[in-house]
């Protein structure tokens, strides 16, 4: 269960258009991550879904239910904040067993529901605390513990990990993969993070200006991009876009080629192109390089090259992985 | 003041400034003891004799001091209830997105910035007056007799007077209390289902606790000592009606032309205010930590 449909949701701030309509099918017990550049309207989105904005036209559908005109609560729904939003004033069992305070359900029922929750998050020496005396990592799996005891239909999530350092968001990246897992429950997620989209996704939604651009699964439109905003979008670096006449030796206005699909040759090859920036990471080596006509491309290189600031070098582009665009930013297909 | 340095260089520094605040507290405390042990009186004889505590026993032996404490216990109470539950129902309007919001916000603040001689001046004249004041206009559309305020309710017509001033005040600080009140708490509060009382009862009142101290303590030091109000009003009478601790040691100076006696009186208000104070800090500090 959990299966929501967005159809034609519109959202409109007095008179400026954040969302002008967006189509959605979201199966029940996916896991579907919202992308998006900043202002795009993912968190509005959200908030539509959850009931917490109103819908300015369109219909939100729960398990093939209209729940458009129902309150946040009678959704069925949970939702964790970027904030947090914990309750200050509350011990860590009633932030997570408020919820179910305001349902009516019997305590000792509260008391068994939030021990199972704080089993699952390793909350439960915390229980008694306040929210004030918890560190960021705690916090969160509070919010997390809070959004599991109403059993609700289906998770959202708003930024969760963001204000996590980088090792603390890996580590809660995999309890929300391993919930999910566990729950099986319908989680959608709003990030800005290429990984956890790549990572922890059956679905990628990418929106621009409150249009979704492209769905579907991490790969697909890592694959095949529709369009030149969801190539640009998907990939860490980002997709080298080239235009003009080299473009136009392939076939099209505009070409992509992601850095890793580009083959490096100290002798010969279609681009000559000369290092301007080395980027080793370990395992990989980035090179920006300073291609003619071309302007700065970034390409991937295995291991170490041993390659240096000033360097001459040739690249050639995978043909197969090669990716066209019109010149309205369309995928071509051939 | 993290360090050793810091913390003696910062007493130094300190130092003249809290020398001269004794100063300017001890001298007067000083005459005033000294004053509170003498046959002090404005008419006859002109010897200040040393008497101990005889003033004392006097001041407090005297009915209507007990009486005077409890005018003041009541004064205090009743406008500290009226400012903190009416400011935090101001508070919670003013919040609200209204047309005119920010007219309205200063228009609710301003009686504090009113003179109280001239907001005891404009009730008792212009509002409270039983023949041709506006309560009496109001009571006469409706029929009914007319209240005599300051014979009948003398009380809780200075009440009414003192909480008008000091309302503002309470609404001001919760108000901008509830404007730090996280919004995505009360997202939160709406996704686990609370409706609006549950909310206010569970997050909101529990947010106001820590300004509604600092205000209760605030108040409470500055309606210790009202005194224009009920001078300009009622003069504490009927009887004793609205005597309270300051005016009755402004009654044995300057009535009774009893100095040492006004002493006596204005040592024991200061030992009480003293009380207070210690037990509302410790209130206060106790709010401040958690
Ligand atoms: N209450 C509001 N009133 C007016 N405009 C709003 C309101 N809330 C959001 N907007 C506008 O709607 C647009 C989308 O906002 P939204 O918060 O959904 O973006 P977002 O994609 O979540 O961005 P971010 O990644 O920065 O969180 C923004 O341009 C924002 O200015
Ligand atoms: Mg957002």
């Amino acid at each position: 269960m959990g299966k929501i449909s967005l159809q034609g949701v519109r959202k409109t701030f007095a008179d400026v258009v954040v969302i002008p309509g967006v189509d959605l099918e979201i199966p029940a017990g996916s896991f579907v991550v919202f992308v998006g550049p900043s202002g795009c309207g993912k968190s509005t989105l959200l908030r539509l879904i959850a009931g917490l904005e109103d819908l300015s036209g369109g219909h939100v559908l729960i398990d093939d239910k209209d729940v458009s005109d129902f309150a946040p609560a009678q959704r069925g729904l949970s939702m964790v904040f970027q904030s947090y939003a914990l309750y200050p004033h509350m011990s860590v069992a009633s932030n997570i067993g408020f919820g179910l305070k305001m349902a009516g359900v019997p305590k000792p029922e509260i008391e068994k529901k939030v021990a199972y929750a704080a089993n699952l998050l390793n909350l439960t020496e915390y229980l008694a605390r306040r929210p004030g005396q918890l560190s960021g990592g705690q916090r969160q799996r509070v919010a997390i513990g809070r959004a599991i005891v109403r059993e609700p239909k289906a998770f959202l999530f708003d930024e969760p990990l963001s204000n996590l350092d980088a090792a603390l968001r890996v580590q809660m990246r995999l309890e929300i993969t391993r919930l999910h897992q566990s729950l099986k429950t319908t989680m959608i997620y709003v990030t800005h993070d290429q990984v956890e989209a790549m990572t922890m996704a059956d679905m990628i939604v990418v929106l621009n200006r409150g249009n979704i651009e492209q769905a579907g699964a991490p790969m697909e439109l890592y694959e095949t991009p529709k369009n030149l905003f969801v190539a640009k979008f998907i990939g860490s670096p980002t997709m080298n876009i080239i235009e003009g006449e080299r473009a136009q030796k392939y076939g099209a206005p505009t070409i992509g080629i992601r850095p890793e699909h580009i083959r490096i040759s100290r002798e010969a090859g279609d681009w000559p192109v000369r290092v301007s920036i080395v980027e080793r990471l370990g395992s990989d080596t980035f090179l920006y390089v300073e291609a003619e006509g071309m302007g700065q491309l970034t390409v991937r290189a295995e291991g170490d090259l041993g390659a240096k600031p000033g360097d001459q070098l040739f690249l050639s582009p995978d043909a197969g992985r090669l990716h066209r665009f019109n010149s309205e930013g369309k995928a071509i297909r051939s | 003041m993290a360090t050793k340095q810091t913390q003696s260089a910062a007493r130094l520094l300190a130092a003249p400034s809290i020398g001269l605040l004794l100063i300017w507290m001890i001298v007067p405390l000083g005459l005033t003891i000294y004053d509170s042990t003498l046959n002090y009186t404005l008419q006859g004889n002109p010897v200040h004799k040393f008497i101990g505590w005889t003033n004392y026993y006097y001041f407090v032996t005297d009915p209507a001091f007990l009486t005077s404490i409890w005018n003041t216990l009541v004064l205090v109470g009743s406008v500290l209830v009226i400012s903190i539950v009416g400011g935090t129902g101001m508070a919670l309007l003013l919040d609200q997105p209204i047309f005119g919001q920010g007219a309205a916000r200063v228009m609710a603040i301003s009686p504090f910035f009113i003179m109280a001689t001239v907001a005891a001046l404009v009730w008792k004249n212009l509002f409270m007056q039983p023949v041709f004041g506006l309560f009496a206009w109001i009571a006469h559309l409706f029929g009914a007799p007319p209240i005599d305020w300051f014979t009948n309710d003398p009380m809780i017509a200075v009440i009414i007077i003192v909480a008008w001033q000091w309302l503002p005040f309470a609404t001001l600080i919760l108000l901008t209390a509830l404007q730090s009140l996280d919004l995505e708490q009360k997202d939160a509060a709406q996704m686990d289902g609370a409706p609006p009382l549950s909310y206010f009862w569970y997050l909101v009142l529990p947010h106001l606790a820590r300004p509604a101290t600092v205000v209760i303590l605030i108040e409470t030091i500055f309606l210790l000592g009202i005194f224009a109000e009920i001078f300009v009003t009622t003069g504490g009478g009927p009887g004793q009606a609205t005597t309270n601790l300051t005016f009755l040691v402004f009654r044995s100076a300057l009535r009774d032309f009893d100095v040492g006696g006004a002493a006596a009186g204005g040592i024991i208000a200061v030992v009480l205010a003293n009380i207070v104070s210690i037990f509302l800090t410790r209130l206060v500090g106790k709010n401040l930590e958690g």
